[in-house]
């Protein structure tokens, strides 16, 4: 299989550094329901030097798609490639792997360990490593105590013997993302990395998710409900819906003028406060072990209820005929049979 | 801290014993004082149906009964902690395979087995320590399954497992820490359970009669009838120092319980 | 005269370390058929103040000042009329519906129980009204039947809303009644608390930290921080023209897409919301106010009027003229 390219049309073509290739991971569904399919056919590309932001309500599966990216989670079929290659699920090239990709998740009280102290909590990652991980760094103190400035958190050693119970909700996200940083990865899958903070909190550590990505050569994948981080931070977007990516592009394009129905309503209930008349979608998105036939959003669609798709005589394709797999790549793309794919 | 010190005092006492305890005061043969003295001033805790004095036999009798105690809690333990945390980390059929056999464990009877290995080993004090240990252990184990399930939902192992640790690592440094306080308040109370169980099986003839322990000291004190003769003195001391040892555990088990708890220390 | 009025309320928690004011000294009125929002983040006293409205503070709290109700001192009321007065006359809808309802009791058993507890009806009577009720917040009344671990989150939040209608109160609190939601459903919560409010002429007092959500749902808005009120105003004007910085940057927090100056450009406070044992001196917010004065360390500043039915608790309030309209 050939390595797959992004095409991103009058700029130089460059290679992602992360992809999902016709992923679908699949999970045992209650009793009596039959498989979840959690992500259900997706094609992604990250480039370097990116932030893309991965949107979608609850169970649309963008959750299971950033550990099946990071190797948490092994897919039912399909590809991870990273850097150009597939990834393989054997123990040693999985442990280099982490290396490169790291992980910030959202509740920092949950995700720091209450015995260990900030610098045991950041150095964990060296010492699992060894002293590959140790990098330009003579010693594995230097190299915790760059990381912690560089997550904003100075001066370090003024944190090492701090445990995460004396230090704030925004000082805790800094840890966990100065424990991601020490292994000096290229790229951080952060899971709603803000949601657990205080409002005022929030743009403090967006900035330094920007300025890492800045000063650093990083590229995220941020995985968030809140389309108003995506406009704050993201240079793309992608939306989910039931395990399908159902718009993806540019964030100035997708957010200011929406295609897919979904979108739109998405966009349309975040604008109210501007005196916009919201789309208020009803009930709640199905179970994933009970996808809809035809298009997997057409029993809550707006455009189908209004009669939008009637009129554009598309009526019957959307209750039927499921729409194909998004290609990857960095164009604006949807997936709605009110905007056929030309070839 | 009541417990505590009491415990402290009955370690020193049981292991200071033979310094002024000789073989001499032990012997049913070269006993010091005349069989079934009421407590007087020479022998203040009565003397028993050899003419021992009550003393020295309950004092030496904690040597015995605490060794087999501590040795059995240590065995079951070790075996419940090992078989809880690998129950808990590993799930699927290791999990599955391990939680049946700690079942099939749990139901054994400690007296029923004790009898049988009894007869099928020597009776002694190593056969009273196994009988317990093997069947103390599956109650550790199911609770340190459950804790080790709790600790392992956490999001910071899944933080482990990203920057990417192995099993071993996340056992070492991040399950066994968290699951430690429940480990070693069960301890305490399972020092207290095994105590008791030796003075059971000894009592009950399973352990080895020519041995000073409480369990042995009662069963002579029935043996001979101390209940209806109206021989109080025969009795007491070795029950009293059962109930007081086991009650010392309890309460150093609680007060460790709330130390690594902080929220039960507080209160409701 | 207003259905409620709070006057100088101040709430102290006992702690290890001395007292601890989580409120100090508000003043909040609200008429009948108003809808209030209260902005503010975690430690500002919100949640604190919406207890102490139904007395449910945990023991050991001290309470003083005065919360009238319809004329009558809740702090003051007997037990017998506090009790009549808890859900009959104002309810609340707690945060975090998914551990507020009992996981072993039927969702129209808990939704009947308000009903059985202030009506003396038998049992069975309740169970037409809970079909009304479980209809009205758009459920089907099959769903009395079901277990809370049986619904999703914005099904049981909509149960929690039908329990506090359930008495036909005049006042309802609602605390981050969204918070863990998601936003289409949270679009769909707001939305039937308003037509539900707005439909019986029912007061809201609506807390949130979201200065968006709040904007859209309510009349009123006041910003809370530290234990007290620094700002308070018509709801669009505090969120399109804040007066008090701290309001700012609450409303800066969740930028507007479109606007092109939020892009790449996130907005927020350097520090953290104060601990409320440990508070700054003079000015709370002065430690992390981008417009602080020298004067901001040594006074702490009152609510001073800044235009028809606002106010501000900040210097640069005070400075400019008083009385003067704001847009």
């Amino acid at each position: 299989m050939t390595t797959p390219e992004g095409d991103i049309g009058g700029q130089p073509a460059q290679s992602p550094i992360l992809s999902a290739r016709d992923l679908r991971v699949q999970f045992a569904g209650g009793p009596g329901a039959g498989r979840a399919r959690a992500v259900d056919g997706v094609n992604l590309d990250l480039y370097p030097r990116e932030i893309l932001a991965l949107v979608g309500e609850s169970g649309c599966g963008k959750t299971t798609l950033a550990r099946t990216l990071l190797g948490l989670v092994r897919p039912w079929s399909g590809e991870v490639w990273f850097a150009g290659k597939v990834l393989s699920y054997a123990a040693p090239s999985l442990k280099t792997y982490r290396r490169q990709v790291q992980l910030v998740l959202q509740d920092p009280t949950g995700s720091l360990n209450p015995r260990h102290t900030v610098y045991e909590a950041v150095a964990e990652g060296l010492r699992i490593h060894g002293a590959r991980a140790l990098g330009s760094f003579t010693d594995e103190a230097a190299k915790v105590a760059d990381a912690l400035s560089r997550a904003g958190l100075r001066p370090p050693e003024r944190f090492f013997l701090r445990y995460p119970h004396e230090l704030s909700g925004g000082q805790r996200q800094r840890v966990v993302i100065a424990g991601a940083l020490v292994l000096d990865p290229q790229v951080i899958v952060a899971d709603e990395p803000v949601a657990s903070l205080d409002a005022s909190v929030r743009g403090e550590v967006l900035k330094l998710v920007l300025a890492l990505r800045d000063d650093s050569e990083l590229s995220a994948l941020v995985v968030t409900h809140d389309l108003a981080l995506a406009w704050n931070i993201a240079d793309r977007v992608a939306v989910m819906y039931l395990g399908r990516i159902v718009e993806t592009g540019p964030v100035e394009k997708i957010l200011r003028s929406p295609e897919h129905p979904y979108t739109c309503a998405l966009v349309s209930v975040i604008s109210e406060a501007r005196g916009k008349e919201p789309v208020i979608l009803s009930g709640e998105p199905p179970d994933p072990a009970r996808i809809p036939k035809g298009c997997r959003f057409h029993p809550r669609c707006p455009a189908l209820a209004s009669g939008a798709a009637v009129a554009a005589g598309v009526e019957a394709s959307c209750r039927g005929i499921d729409l194909p797999i998004l290609p990857g790549g960095s164009d604006a793309r949807v997936a709605c049979h009110l905007y056929p794919i030309s070839s | 801290m009541w417990g505590l010190a009491v415990l402290l005092v009955s370690i020193a006492l049981a292991l200071a014993a033979p310094l002024f305890i000789s073989a001499r005061d032990l012997s049913a043969v070269t006993a010091p004082g005349s069989p079934r003295q009421a407590p007087s001033l020479h022998f203040p805790l009565g003397t028993d149906a050899y003419g021992r004095s009550m003393v020295a036999v309950t004092i030496w009798g904690a040597r015995i009964s605490l060794l087999v105690g501590l040795a059995a809690t240590v065995m079951s333990m070790v075996i419940g902690s090992l078989v809880g945390l690998l129950a808990g980390h590993f799930r699927a059929w290791v999990a599955t395979v391990l939680m049946r056999v700690t079942d099939w464990f749990l139901v054994l009877p400690t007296l029923v087995l004790a009898a049988a290995l009894a007869s099928v080993l020597h009776r002694g004090v190593g056969t009273v320590i196994i009988a317990i240990g093997v069947t103390a252990w599956p109650g550790t184990a199911r609770l340190v399954r459950a804790q080790t399930l709790t600790v392992e939902a956490r999001p910071y192992i899944e933080r482990a497992r990203a920057l990417g640790a192995g099993d071993w690592h996340i056992i070492r440094r991040h399950v066994l820490p968290n699951v430690m306080p429940v480990i070693l308040a069960q301890t305490t109370l399972t020092v207290s359970a095994a105590v008791l169980a030796e003075a059971t099986l000894a009592f009950l003839g399973l352990s080895d009669p020519t041995r000073v322990s409480w369990g042995t000291t009662l069963q002579l004190a029935q043996q001979v009838g101390a209940v209806s003769a109206g021989d109080w003195w025969i009795l007491l001391p070795p029950g009293l120092a059962i109930v007081l040892i086991a009650l010392a555990f309890t309460l150093c088990g609680r007060s460790l319980e709330a130390i690594f708890n902080p929220r039960l220390a507080a209160g409701p | 005269m207003s259905l409620l009025e709070i006057t100088d309320l101040t709430v102290t928690y006992p702690s290890a370390s001395g007292p601890v004011l989580a409120v100090r000294g508000v003043d909040l009125a609200m008429d009948e058929g108003e809808k209030l929002g209260l902005a503010g983040e975690s430690g500002c006293g919100k949640s604190t103040l919406a207890l102490s409205l139904l007395r449910l503070l945990p023991r050991g709290a001290r309470v003083a000042g005065t919360i009238r109700f319809d004329g009558e001192d809740i702090l003051t009321m007997g037990w017998g009329r506090l009790r009549a007065v808890r859900w009959a006359a104002a309810s609340i809808v707690f945060q975090g519906a998914m551990h507020a309802l009992n996981p072993v009791r039927s969702v129209g058993d808990q939704v009947a129980e308000p009903i059985l507890v202030h009506e003396k009806v038998p049992k069975a009577a309740p169970r037409r009204k809970v079909a009304e009720l479980l209809e009205q917040v758009g459920l089907a009344p099959s769903t009395a039947r079901a277990y809370p671990h049986q619904l999703s989150g914005g099904q049981r939040q909509r149960v929690m809303i039908a329990m506090a209608l359930a008495c036909s109160p005049r006042l309802i609190v609602a605390d981050e009644p969204t918070s863990a939601l998601d936003v289409m459903i949270q679009a769909q919560i707001l939305r039937l608390v308003d037509r539900l409010v707005t439909d019986r002429g029912i007061s809201l007092l609506l807390i949130s930290h979201d200065l968006s959500v709040l904007t859209s749902a309510c009349d009123r808005l006041a910003v809370m921080y530290a234990g007290r009120i620094v700002e308070e105003g018509p709801a669009g004007q505090v969120f399109s023209d804040p007066l008090h910085p701290y309001s700012s940057a609450l409303a800066a927090a969740y930028p507007r897409i479109g606007d092109a100056t939020a892009r790449r450009n996130p907005q927020g406070l350097p520090g953290d919301p104060p601990d409320p044992s440990h508070l700054p001196e003079g000015c709370s917010f002065q430690p992390r106010c981008p417009v602080a004065l020298g004067e901001c360390v040594r006074t702490d500043p009152p609510l001073w009027p800044a235009g028809p039915a606002r106010r501000a608790a900040c210097v640069h309030v005070r400075d400019s003229c008083p009385g003067a309209a704001h847009g």
